[in-house]
């Protein structure tokens, strides 16, 4: 019996399952009907018109260049319920049944299967054939206007975040009701960043329709403040002049005051310019800095001109693709499980070729410098073999994605600064060993005097493969930070070892801290020759740097001293 | 450096000299495929070998050609430019190939050129490039510049309103060439030169914080702009990624690429490119029973669903099925023969119409202007409305308006200047 009302109970939910589900994914197309089935969390789906639901149909069959002429309807007839459809389609969600012609949103669910959701309410639409649906086509003229129709109705009813971004994507095109809406929200406004924005897009509208002098100048002061690109275009349209020479903008009072606000903006610009150049340096320098570190111990420390060094980071990047295919489901961690896999691999190739081709190899660099060279191009072609000589797909988690806006024209990327901390965090680990652990200790006596240090009963075979591995796999740990840069594929390390070899050399070699010294002002110095010479000239000019510097300076920025340099 | 590559292709053509193999039937027609099959380029041509192979293999099925069967002769020049050269002659000279499919970048055209006209061979050349050549061995079957560059300008110009130009390109000859033509085609319809902005990086850019900011700031003075890409192979997916992290949209700064296709696309995170641009002659995803058939084939013959169609692949079918009816039409596969019977051949594109061959040795093609999908495919956004002719000698820039390519008599030449009627008699 107790059975009996157990399949009983599974038959009834199972039956009401369907027919929810069923009710929910036409819930829109029937939403004057009395739904008592659905216990209406969706409240839209209530208001949407006849009229709306057949521009629907029509917005499904129609050429993208129609699509655009019935969003426009959409927008007018429709308010602050057309949210979520937007935000599909902007984002390629929207699809729909191509017999039906209804709407449902598709995207991944928590497992990455592909599922069908309604657009009004998201709920999960099941039992349906989802490889039948075809996708709403959007361009990019139409997913602007979905932008400026999702920022009318964000700015109104959208979460702080949202109200901000809508106020300043509305700001660069303000029309007669976009200035209606900033009013509107202005009253309602009560966060004061976002008060401020719709300020600006106000005191804008009174800079170019006002006719009253003092209001107009007063509007321009309370803007020489603002970094906003569209305040400071709207200023310089001020300050044009028409094809006679004369002033386009008759005024003199306003247009001293606009000369006065640009030159504020003007400085203010110019300053985080600066700031964005040190950034944009010290990023670069960061990544010289992970490709050299490695190297700075297997060649700086122990000497071995090590050409295969740039593979070792190629390795660690294709570790963390391999990492990425064996956790499907996590892709937003797995950088962090290959940031360990990476040392590993890389350190134990590394130890490899230490043990096979290099000890027998001591104190002759030019057999080494080839045989190493001869170990990368077998590296090369082994991946090419494996993995396909096209270039692997490598996903940016979502946290790396992005940047931090500090104002409108100075932001910075998320993947560039925590590549900048991550090569600070990993040099100090590096330097901890070297200073404080008994293998740092042995690794400095041989590399001083190996005579010395095997009299005194270190095992200098052992200690050289030790450092040779762990120089390698600090490449490979540079090779995961790198696969979030730059392509993923066979010639990956090529691309890095002249700069390795540059940085090292500059910096000094068998010092440490000269590499870090010497990648930081490498990269800066680049990035502040950039915008003068081009990308092409500012590596060009760097390296007859270096060889003159070289010149004068042989052992470079931070030479070792002492007898055992010699 | 210099030394590290020629020692890299040594090395590697070492191995490569195992894969041409000798003919044993003499009653075959062979043709000669000349794509690396390793190094940087390999990424790129290894799928044109495999197209002319499965058409070599389509075509057998078919019974051959002149009632003999075809025979594919592959060898592999490395990425390397000067190899190029040698395999060309050894091809020709050794193997005794009818035809050569071949050749990707401009650099290993240029160097396969000399060897090719010395021993009077044919070559067919699959991929969009600057112009400014034709030569009679030689059938270019990709896009001139006016055939891709101009056409994308003119959309950009006329349907997005764009009023300032980035044109940003990798630093060698195909878009240093390409951006001149533009440069003066742009100043011709009345762009103000502080409205272009020019910029060069080097192969396998990989840090482009500052061209982005700048590309920002310059798109940022309440003017339409746009992007022109002629960035090469690798240095493009840091270059998407970081227009992405930096919040350059597609809606706010499109950039129009002539080297990203489907192939490019299919090992990449294509998150940051959707919306982006590219211009064509030829998209996976256009529909038209000639193409799903092809789509069909290469499956079929590569035993995997999920590889992708492109234009230089279009075009290498062209070429070949140009090639077939050249024959046929001669009735020898002799290169002189058959050179003056592909002038005027016609055959089925993919993309619905014909391709004819022009008396330029280019073909005439439609240009797609598609936009990126987050699947790797493109949405069709513009097209011509038929198609266009190749023209080999641009009409915008200094030096090379007077000439015209045409190698039918009594002219028979291709770089001949209509102003001064002669012929420079340089013949690349």
């Amino acid at each position: 019996m107790k059975q009996m009302t157990v399949v009983k109970q599974i038959i009834v939910r199972f039956g009401l399952l369907m027919a929810l589900s069923l009710s929910l994914g036409s819930s829109w197309l029937h939403a004057q009907e009395p739904n008592s089935e659905n216990p209406a969390p969706d409240q839209y789906a209530v208001s949407i018109s006849a009229e709306v639901k057949v521009l629907f149909q029509e917005l499904v069959a129609a050429s993208l260049r129609d699509k655009s002429k019935i969003l426009k309807q959409l927008d007018q007839h429709s308010g602050r319920e057309m949210l979520p459809m937007f935000e599909a389609m902007l984002n390629g969600e929207l699809y729909y049944q191509p017999d039906g012609l209804q709407l449902y949103q598709v995207k991944e669910n928590a497992s990455g299967n592909a599922v069908a959701y309604s657009v009004f309410g998201g709920e999960l639409v099941d039992g349906l054939s989802i490889k039948k649906f075809k996708k709403v086509r959007v361009n990019n003229s139409l997913r602007k206007q979905l932008r400026n129709s999702i920022a009318r109705i964000q700015l109104l009813y959208g979460e702080e975040s949202e109200r901000k971004a809508a106020a300043e994507t509305m700001l660069s095109a303000m029309s007669d009701s976009a200035v209606a809406l900033f009013q509107e929200a202005r009253e309602k406004e009560t966060v004061k960043e976002v008060q401020q924005l719709l300020d600006v897009g106000l005191a804008m509208n009174t800079v170019s329709t006002s006719v009253d002098s003092t209001e107009r100048v007063a509007a321009i002061r309370a803007l020489s403040s603002r970094l906003e690109l569209p305040v400071k275009n709207l200023l310089m349209r001020l300050m044009d002049k028409n094809s006679d020479g004369e002033f386009k903008e008759a005024d003199p009072l306003v247009r001293s005051a606009a000369e006065s606000a640009l030159k504020d903006i003007d400085g203010r610009i110019a300053y985080y310019g600066l700031l964005e150049k040190l950034f944009f340096g010290l990023s670069l320098g960061s990544v010289f800095l992970l490709a050299a570190i490695g190297l700075a111990i297997t060649f700086g420390v122990m000497g071995v001109i090590n050409m295969a060094h740039g593979e070792m980071i190629m390795l660690g990047a294709y570790t963390t693709y391999v990492v990425q295919l064996l956790m499907p489901n996590h892709l937003e961690w797995t950088i962090l499980v290959a940031i360990p896999a990476a040392f590993l691999v890389s350190g134990s190739v590394g130890v490899l070729i230490e043990r096979s081709v290099i000890r027998f190899l001591h104190g002759r660099p030019l057999e080494t410098l080839l045989a190493t060279f001869g170990i990368s191009l077998i590296l090369q072609q082994l991946v090419r073999t494996i993995f396909s000589p096209l270039n692997r797909q490598v996903s940016t988690p979502d946290w790396l994605s992005g940047s931090i806006e500090l104002n409108p024209i100075f932001s910075l990327t998320y993947n560039r600064l925590s590549i900048l901390i991550f090569s600070l965090i990993v040099f100090g680990l590096l330097m901890l060993v070297m200073k404080k652990t008994s293998l740092g200790l042995n690794v400095r006596a041989v590399s001083q005097n190996r005579d010395m240090a095997r009299a005194m009963g270190i095992k200098t075979e052992r200690v050289d493969s030790m450092t040779f591995g762990l120089g390698s796999g600090i490449a490979g740990v540079a090779g995961v930070a790198l696969s979030q840069l730059t392509n993923v594929g066979p010639n990956l390390g090529q691309s890095y070892i002249i700069d390795s070899f540059m940085v090292v050399v500059f910096g000094g070699v068998g010092n440490l801290l000269g590499t870090l010294v010497g990648s930081f002002s490498l990269g800066v110095a680049n990035k502040f020759l950039e915008p003068a010479t081009g990308a092409v000239l500012a590596n060009i000019i760097i390296l007859v740097f270096i060889i003159l510097f070289i010149q004068k300076r042989p052992k470079g920025l931070f030479p070792q001293k002492g007898r055992a340099a010699e | 450096m210099k030394l590290k590559k020629i020692a890299a292709g040594l090395a590697l053509s070492i191995g490569a000299s195992a894969f041409s193999y000798v003919a044993v039937a003499a009653d075959t027609i062979k043709v000669g495929v000349l794509h690396s099959l390793s190094g940087t380029m390999a990424i790129s041509e290894t799928t044109l070998k495999d197209t002319v192979l499965m058409m070599v293999e389509e075509q057998n099925k078919k019974g051959g050609l002149l009632g003999k069967k075809l025979e594919a002769v592959v060898v592999d020049p490395a990425s390397n430019w000067p190899l190029f050269a040698e395999k060309a002659r050894e091809l020709i000279s050794k193997d005794q190939v009818d035809v050569i499919f071949g050749c990707w970048t401009s650099v290993s055209r240029k160097s396969v050129l000399p060897v090719i006209e010395e021993l009077n061979g044919l070559l067919f050349y699959p991929v969009q490039y600057e112009g400014e050549e034709s030569s009679k061995n030689v059938f270019y079957t990709g896009a001139a510049p006016n055939q891709q560059a101009i056409p994308a300008v003119d959309y950009l110009m006329n349907d997005l309103e764009v009023k300032r130009w980035v044109l940003a390109g990798t630093d060698y000859v195909y878009p240093r060439t390409t951006n001149k033509v533009l440069e003066s085609y742009l100043k011709a319809k009345g762009v103000a030169p502080e409205d272009i902005m020019v910029n060069y990086t080097p192969f396998g850019h990989s840090d482009w914080q500052s061209i982005v900011s700048d590309i920002k700031k310059f798109g940022s003075a309440g003017k339409a702009t746009a992007v022109v890409s002629t960035i090469n192979g690798d240095a493009n997916v840091p270059f998407y990624k970081e227009l992405a992290n930096q919040g350059v949209s597609s809606e706010d700064i499109p950039v129009v690429a002539f080297s990203v296709g489907e192939e490019e696309l299919s090992g990449i995170d294509t998150k940051p490119l959707v919306g982006h641009l590219a211009a064509w002659n030829y998209f996976q995803s256009v529909e038209s029973d000639a193409n799903s058939a092809f789509i069909d084939g290469w499956h079929a013959y590569t035993k995997d669903d999920t590889r992708v169609t492109n234009d230089p692949m279009e075009a290498t079918y062209i070429g070949f099925n140009m090639w077939t009816k050249a024959v046929e039409k001669a009735g020898t596969t002799d290169v002189d023969k058959v050179e003056q019977a592909m002038i005027g051949v016609t055959t089925p594109n993919l993309t619905g119409g014909t391709a004819v061959m022009n008396k330029n040795h280019h073909l005439s093609k439609p240009v797609l202007i598609g936009e990126i999908q987050d699947d790797g495919q493109f949405e069709v956004v513009w097209s011509t409305d038929g198609e266009v002719k190749g023209d080999a000698w641009s009409d915008f820039l200094e030096g090379s308006k007077d000439l015209i390519a045409d190698w039918t008599a009594p002219i028979l030449c291709g770089n001949y200047n209509t102003k001064t009627k002669t012929c420079s008699g340089q013949t690349y």
